[in-house]
C-alpha cells in the first residue's frame, strides 16, 4: 500500500472534488500508476476526470481482460491490480476475471460505474445488481451511492485485496456519487487497521509438536504452494528444506516458490505430477504443508492420500484446515512468519533420521523416466510442445515471465519450464480460466516493464481474448506469443481419449491463419512446424522490436502424462505407453 | 448435528445476505435465525441454528469471519447456554370455548394478548419444545389454529461471555459506546 507513494494525493490538503474526481485521486494516492478499463454511460464522469491525473488507462477489448489484466499486473508485481468498467453488460464481462482472481487468491480491485442511486433496484438501463452477482466471487465488494463514500471505500477495498488471503474486491458507484462534490483527505479516508483472522492461531505447544514431528520423521516432504509466494516465503521455505534436509513438492501455483535447479526440489505434484513426486508423497510419513489448501487436482481420492503420512498444515486461511485432509498440527498464521518462528527451533543435518536415505530412494524411483524426457529423444521430425516449451526455457535462460493459458500446454509449460524464481510463472489454477493468458500477460507487461514476457497460449483458448491483440498494438508493448497449435481442445480431446472411447465430440477446432490475423493487428509472426526451427524462431521473436506470435504446429494427438484420473488415488496414473506411435521415428 | 451459531455483524445493508450467502453456498439450510440490535451500537446480534456435521462448525466459524462484515462469531455447540423462543399462535375461539384455551395457556405459563370475537392470540416464550407441546395439545383438542409466528431461536451462553473479539472491542478506546464495562462481569445466578 506504501504509504510512500501517497505522496500526491496525501499531501494535498483537503479540497472539494468531483466523485469522479475523487476515484482517481485515491488510487493515485494508493500508488496505482496503470488502470485496466472499458468506458460506458455509468462511468463516463470517471473517465471525463482521467486526465487530470497521473494514471495510465489501457483502453481493453472485453471486460473479461481488464479483469485479468490487472490479475496478471497483480502476480507478476505483488502490488495490487486494478480494472475499470461500466455498469450491466460492462460490469457482468468482469466476473470470469474476478473469479478467477478469487480462486487463485490475486489482490484485484474492480471499479464499476452504476446507474443513479434514485433509480436503482428499477431496472434502469444497463443496470445490473453487480454487487448481487460478484458477492460469491470477491473477498468483498461496496455498493457505493455518496460522493463522501467514494475515498474510503477504495482505501478500505485496497486494504481488503490485500491483508490477510488476498483476492478481489469491486467498488460499485453510482452515477449520481460520481457527480457529487465532496471533500477529499486521503489521509482521513484511511481505514481502520486491518483485524486479522481471529482464529489465526501459532501456539507453543502447536510449534513444539511440529518440531518433534520434523526431528522424528524419517521420510519427509514439503509441499509448497501459491502462499509461498503470496506471504513471501521463499527463504524460509529454502532454509527449513535445507536444514532439515527435507525434499520440496510444489503446487502449479507454487511453481517458483522453490528453485527448479535446488537439488532438493522434486518439481509438480498432483493431477499431472511426475511419477516420483506423487510417490514420495505416498510413501511419506510427514507432509510439511506450507500456503496449500490440498486442492483435488493435488490429492487425488482423499481417502487414499498419503496415508502414512502426518500432516503439518501452515496456512494464512483458518477455513482451509482441515477442509480437504485432516491434519496433525495447524499452524494458522501468516506462512513467512510462522516458519521464521520455527526456524530457530529446527536442528540442522536431519535428526534421527538417515535423510539422504530417503532422497535416494526418491532419486531412484525416478529410474529411466528420464529418459523419455522430450528434450533427450531424437529428432523424429515430429514437432512436440515440449520441444517448443523447452527451448523457449533454454534460450530465454528461465528468466521470462511465462503467462499460460488452460489445457496441455499449460501443463507442459509447468513440466518443460523451470522456474528458478517466484512470479514467473503466471497462470489459472483454480479456476482454469481459458481465454486468461494474452490478457494477463499484458497486465503483467504494465507490472514489469522490463522483463520478457512469454504467453503460452492452446489454438482453442487463445481465439478467446484474441480480441486483446489489438490492445497491444494500440499500446505499443512488446510481448512474445507462442501459440501450441494442435487443432484440438487438446485437454478435453486428452479426456475423451482417455475416458470416453476417444469419441472426440466438439474438440477437433478450425482456427484462423494466426499469423495473418496477427499481421492484421499490425503483428508480426511466424508458423513454426519442424523441431529445427523452433530455437531460430524463438529468437527471431525475441529479437523483433514489437510483439510476436509464433503459431507453433504441434503433433495433434499428444497427451499430457503421467496423468491421474479425476477421482483416482495419486498411485494410480496412466503414463505414457511404452509404445506410443507419437514418439517413434 | 445441530449447531448454533451467534454472531455479531455490522448493521449495514447486505450484511445478512452474505452470511446467508455463505450457508446456500455450502448447500447447508439455515433451520431459523433471528436478528436484533444488539448491546452495541452499530452491531446486530444474530442467532443461526442449521444441520450440519460435525466438523463443518469450524469451517462455518471461521468462513463467518472471513466475511469482512461479521465481528464476532461463537459456536455454541454444546455450551451451557439459555435459548429462547417466541410464539404468537393466534386460535379460532368464541366466548363460548376459551376456558379450555385459558387453562392451557395457564399450564403452559404463555399469556393471552389479543382477544377478539372470534378469535384469540396466545404469546408464549420458552424452549422449542415447550412451544411444540403447546402447539401439539391445541392440535389435538377441538381448536383450530389460524397463524402460528415463531421467532426462531434466540441463544445466550450462560455465565460472562468469552468472546476474546469483542473483549478486544471492548478495550478499544473508540468503541466507547458500550454500557457494562469489562470488570462488571460477575457470576450470575440462574
Ligand atoms: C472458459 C473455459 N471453458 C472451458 C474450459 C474447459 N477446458 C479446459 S482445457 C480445454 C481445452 C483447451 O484447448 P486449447 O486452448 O486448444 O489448449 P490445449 O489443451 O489444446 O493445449 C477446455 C475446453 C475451460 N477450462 N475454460
Ligand atoms: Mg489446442
Amino acid at each position: 500500500m506504501g504509504s510512500d507513494a501517497n505522496t500526491h494525493a496525501s499531501n494535498n490538503p483537503p479540497a472539494r472534488l468531483t466523485g469522479a474526481e475523487i476515484v482517481w485521486a485515491t488510487l493515485v494516492g494508493e500508488g496505482v500508476t496503470d488502470v485496466f478499463g472499458y468506458p460506458g454511460g455509468a462511468i463516463l464522469p470517471v473517465y471525463d476526470a482521467l486526465r487530470k491525473f497521473p494514471i495510465h488507462h489501457v483502453l481493453v477489448r472485453h471486460e473479461q481482460g481488464a479483469a485479468h489484466m490487472a490479475d496478471g499486473y497483480a502476480r507478476a508485481s505483488g502490488k495490487v491490480g486494478v480494472a475499470i468498467a461500466t455498469s450491466g453488460p460492462g460490469a457482468t464481462n468482469l466476473v470470469t476475471g474476478i473469479a478467477t482472481a478469487m480462486l487463485d487468491s490475486i489482490p484485484i480491485v474492480c471499479i464499476t460505474g452504476n446507474v443513479s442511486s434514485k433509480v436503482l433496484g428499477t431496472d434502469a438501463f444497463q443496470e445490473v445488481d453487480i454487487t448481487g452477482i460478484t458477492l460469491p466471487v470477491t473477498k468483498h465488494n461496496f455498493l457505493i451511492s455518496r460522493t463522501e463514500e467514494i475515498a474510503p471505500a477504495i482505501r478500505y477495498a485496497f486494504q481488503i485485496a490485500q491483508t490477510g488471503r488476498p483476492g478481489p474486491v469491486l467498488v460499485d458507484i453510482t452515477k449520481d456519487a460520481q457527480q457529487g462534490t465532496a471533500i477529499f483527505d486521503f489521509a482521513a479516508a484511511k481505514p481502520r487497521p486491518h483485524r486479522p483472522h481471529p482464529m489465526l492461531n501459532v501456539e507453543e505447544h502447536g510449534l513444539a509438536q511440529a518440531v518433534e514431528l520434523i526431528r522424528n520423521a524419517k521420510r519427509p516432504v514439503i509441499l509448497a504452494g501459491h502462499g509461498v509466494i503470496e506471504s513471501g516465503a521463499e527463504e524460509q521455505v529454502r532454509a527449513l528444506a535445507e536444514r532439515a534436509q527435507i525434499p520440496v513438492a510444489l503446487t502449479l501455483l507454487g511453481l517458483g516458490g522453490f528453485p527448479a535447479s535446488h537439488p532438493l526440489n522434486l518439481g509438480m505434484m498432483g493431477m499431472h505430477g511426475e511419477a516420483w513426486v506423487n510417490h514420495a508423497i505416498q510413501e511419506a510419513d510427514l507432509l510439511i504443508a506450507c500456503g496449500m489448501r490440498f486442492d483435488d487436482r493435488v490429492t487425488g481420492t482423499i481417502s487414499t492420500y498419503a496415508t502414512k503420512a502426518k500432516k503439518i498444515h501452515i496456512e494464512v486461511d483458518p477455513a482451509e484446515v482441515n477442509k480437504n485432509i485432516k491434519v496433525d498440527v495447524a499452524l494458522i498464521g501468516d506462512l513467512r512468519t510462522v516458519l521464521e518462528e520455527l526456524l530457530p527451533r529446527i536442528s540442522s543435518g536431519h535428526g534421527g533420521r538417515d535423510g539422504s536415505a530417503w532422497i535416494k530412494t526418491i532419486e531412484s524411483s525416478k529410474g529411466a523416466v528420464a529418459v523419455r524426457d522430450i528434450k533427450n529423444l531424437p529428432d523424429s521430425g515430429h514437432l512436440y510442445a515440449a520441444h517448443v516449451i523447452h527451448d523457449i526455457w533454454r534460450i530465454t535462460g528461465g528468466n521470462a515471465i511465462l503467462v499460460t493459458d488452460v489445457g496441455q500446454h499449460q501443463m507442459w509449460a509447468a513440466q518443460y519450464y523451470h522456474h528458478e524464481r517466484p512470479r514467473t510463472l503466471i497462470t489459472s489454477g483454480g479456476l482454469g480460466t481459458m481465454g486468461f493468458a494474452l490478457p494477463a500477460a499484458i497486465g503483467a507487461k504494465f507490472a514489469c516493464p522490463d522483463r520478457e514476457v512469454w504467453v503460452i497460449a492452446g489454438d482453442g483458448g487463445f481465439q478467446m481474448t484474441a480480441a486483446e491483440l489489438s490492445t497491444i498494438a494500440q499500446e505499443g508493448i512488446k510481448i512474445n506469443i507462442a501459440i501450441i497449435n494442435n487443432g484440438y481442445l487438446g485437454m478435453v480431446r486428452q479426456w475423451q481419449e482417455f475416458f470416453y472411447e476417444r469419441n472426440y465430440e466438439a474438440t477437433p477446432l478450425v482456427s484462423p491463419d494466426f499469423v495473418k490475423l496477427a499481421d492484421a493487428h499490425g503483428i508480426a509472426g511466424r508458423r513454426v512446424q519442424t523441431r529445427s526451427e523452433v530455437a531460430s524462431a524463438v529468437e527471431e521473436a525475441r529479437s523483433a522490436p514489437g510483439t510476436f506470435l509464433l503459431n507453433f504446429m504441434v503433433e495433434k494427438e499428444d497427451s499430457v502424462y503421467p496423468m491421474i484420473p479425476a477421482g483416482s488415488s495419486l498411485h494410480e496414473m496412466i503414463r505414457r505407453p511404452e509404445k506410443d506411435p507419437l514418439m517413434e521415428t | 448435528m445441530l449447531h448454533t451459531f451467534v454472531a455479531y455483524v455490522e448493521d449495514l445493508p447486505g450484511v445478512l445476505t452474505r452470511v446467508a450467502s455463505l450457508f446456500r453456498r455450502l448447500n447447508i439450510n439455515i433451520n431459523s435465525l433471528t436478528v436484533g440490535r444488539s448491546e452495541r451500537v452499530g452491531l446486530s446480534r444474530l442467532t443461526l441454528v442449521c444441520e450440519a456435521s460435525a466438523e463443518a462448525g469450524h469451517r462455518i466459524r471461521a468462513s463467518l469471519y472471513k466475511l469482512e462484515n461479521v465481528v464476532d462469531v461463537d459456536d455454541i455447540a454444546q455450551a451451557p447456554s439459555v435459548t429462547r423462543e417466541l410464539a404468537l399462535i393466534k386460535i379460532a375461539a368464541t366466548p363460548r370455548n376459551r376456558s379450555g384455551i385459558f387453562e392451557l395457556v395457564e399450564v403452559f405459563r404463555a399469556r393471552i394478548v389479543d382477544l377478539a370475537p372470534e378469535s384469540l392470540t396466545i404469546e408464549m416464550t420458552g424452549v422449542e419444545s415447550k412451544i411444540e407441546g403447546l402447539i401439539q395439545v391445541l392440535n389435538e383438542g377441538e381448536e383450530r389454529i389460524l397463524e402460528i409466528c415463531r421467532s426462531g431461536k434466540m441463544t445466550m451462553r450462560r455465565g460472562h461471555h468469552t468472546s476474546s473479539v469483542l473483549k478486544a472491542m471492548g478495550a478499544d478506546a473508540d468503541q466507547a459506546a458500550e454500557e457494562p464495562t469489562e470488570d462488571s462481569a460477575a457470576g450470575e445466578p440462574e
